[in-house]
C-alpha cells in the first residue's frame, strides 16, 4: 500500500518536471486549457469520493473541493470568452489526463478507510504538483494579466485545498 | 448619603452603563481577512464582508465561533467571550487572521 502510494506520488513529481523541461514555455490558451484540465480533474476526483469515501471529513472535503474547482473554472471560461482565446490542448494536458484515468482506476478498486486515505494522500499530492506547475512554469509564462491574475487566485486556493488536505489526512491516521 | 460618597456612586453607576457596541467590518477578498488583527469589546459585532466568489468560514481555532460565509454575502455575528482568539478559513486553512477581544 504504502510502496503503491509513493510510487504514485513520485510519477505525479516527474511527470510534472517532465511536463515543465517538455513544454518550455507554454502559451495563453495552453495555459488555460492545462488550468481547466487540472480542475476538471479534481473535480472527477472528488466525485468519485463522494459515491466511495466512508468518513464524514472526506466526503466534505470532496464536496469542498467540487465546489472551489467547479467555481475556478467557470472564471476561467468566462474569461477565454472574454478574451476571445480558444483553450488548445497539448502533451501537458494529455499526460494530466492520463495520469488522473490511471489513479481513477486505482482508486475505484479499494474500499473503506483504505480509499479514504488513499484519495487524501492523493489529493496533498496532487495540489502539491499542481501548485508547484503554477508557481514555477504557469504563472511565469502566462503573458495576459488577467489571466495570470486568475492563476494566481487559484495558487492560493489550491494552497489553501493542499493544507485543508494534510489536515484531513492527519486526521484519519 | 455624602457628597463624596455621591460622587463614587455616580462614577460606578457611569462604568457600569455599558459602552455602545460598534460594529466593525473584516472584508474577505482574494483569500486574505483584512484587517488581519482586530481590537474588539465583547458585546460589538463583526459585519463579515466576503466580497470572493468562492465560500468561507469565519472558525475560532478555540471553537468559540464558526460563521459560514457564502460567495458574495455579508454576516454578522456579536462576540460574546474576551480574549485573543485566531480564526481562519477551514475551507483555506492559508487564510489566518486575529481578534483581540477586551472585556
Amino acid at each position: 500500500m504504502f510502496v503503491r502510494l509513493t510510487a504514485a506520488i513520485a510519477a505525479l513529481s516527474l511527470l510534472s518536471s517532465a511536463a515543465m523541461a517538455q513544454a518550455a514555455k507554454p502559451t495563453d490558451p495552453q495555459i488555460a486549457h492545462i488550468a481547466y484540465t487540472a480542475g476538471a480533474i479534481d473535480i472527477d476526483a472528488a466525485k468519485q469520493a463522494l459515491g466511495k469515501a466512508s468518513t464524514k471529513e472526506v466526503k466534505a472535503f470532496a464536496q469542498d473541493m467540487v465546489r472551489d474547482h467547479e467555481v475556478v473554472n467557470k472564471q476561467a471560461l468566462d474569461l477565454v470568452k472574454k478574451l476571445k482565446v480558444t483553450p488548445e490542448d497539448n502533451d501537458t494536458s494529455k499526460a494530466l489526463s492520463k495520469q488522473a484515468a490511471d489513479k481513477l482506476a486505482e482508486l475505484n478498486k479499494l474500499k473503506g478507510a483504505e480509499y479514504d486515505r488513499a484519495y487524501v494522500a492523493n489529493e496533498v499530492a496532487y495540489h502539491k504538483a499542481v501548485n508547484g506547475a503554477l508557481e514555477t512554469l504557469l504563472i511565469p509564462s502566462a503573458t495576459n494579466p488577467e489571466l495570470k491574475s486568475l492563476l494566481q487566485t487559484g495558487l492560493k486556493i489550491f494552497q489553501g485545498h493542499q493544507q485543508h488536505a494534510e489536515h484531513v489526512a492527519a486526521s484519519l491516521k | 448619603m455624602s457628597r463624596r460618597q455621591f460622587m463614587l456612586a455616580l462614577a460606578l453607576a457611569a462604568i457600569a452603563v455599558p459602552a455602545q457596541a460598534a460594529t466593525i467590518q473584516i472584508v474577505m477578498q482574494d483569500l486574505v481577512f483584512a484587517p488581519t488583527e482586530v481590537s474588539a469589546k465583547v458585546g460589538d459585532s463583526i459585519k463579515w464582508v466576503n466580497k470572493d466568489v468562492f465560500a468561507h468560514t469565519a472558525t475560532a481555532r478555540d471553537g468559540d465561533f464558526d460563521v459560514n460565509l457564502p460567495p458574495k454575502k455579508t454576516v454578522t455575528s456579536v462576540l460574546s467571550k474576551a480574549g485573543t482568539i485566531e480564526y481562519y478559513c477551514r475551507y483555506h486553512p492559508n487564510m489566518n487572521a486575529a481578534l483581540k477581544i477586551a472585556p
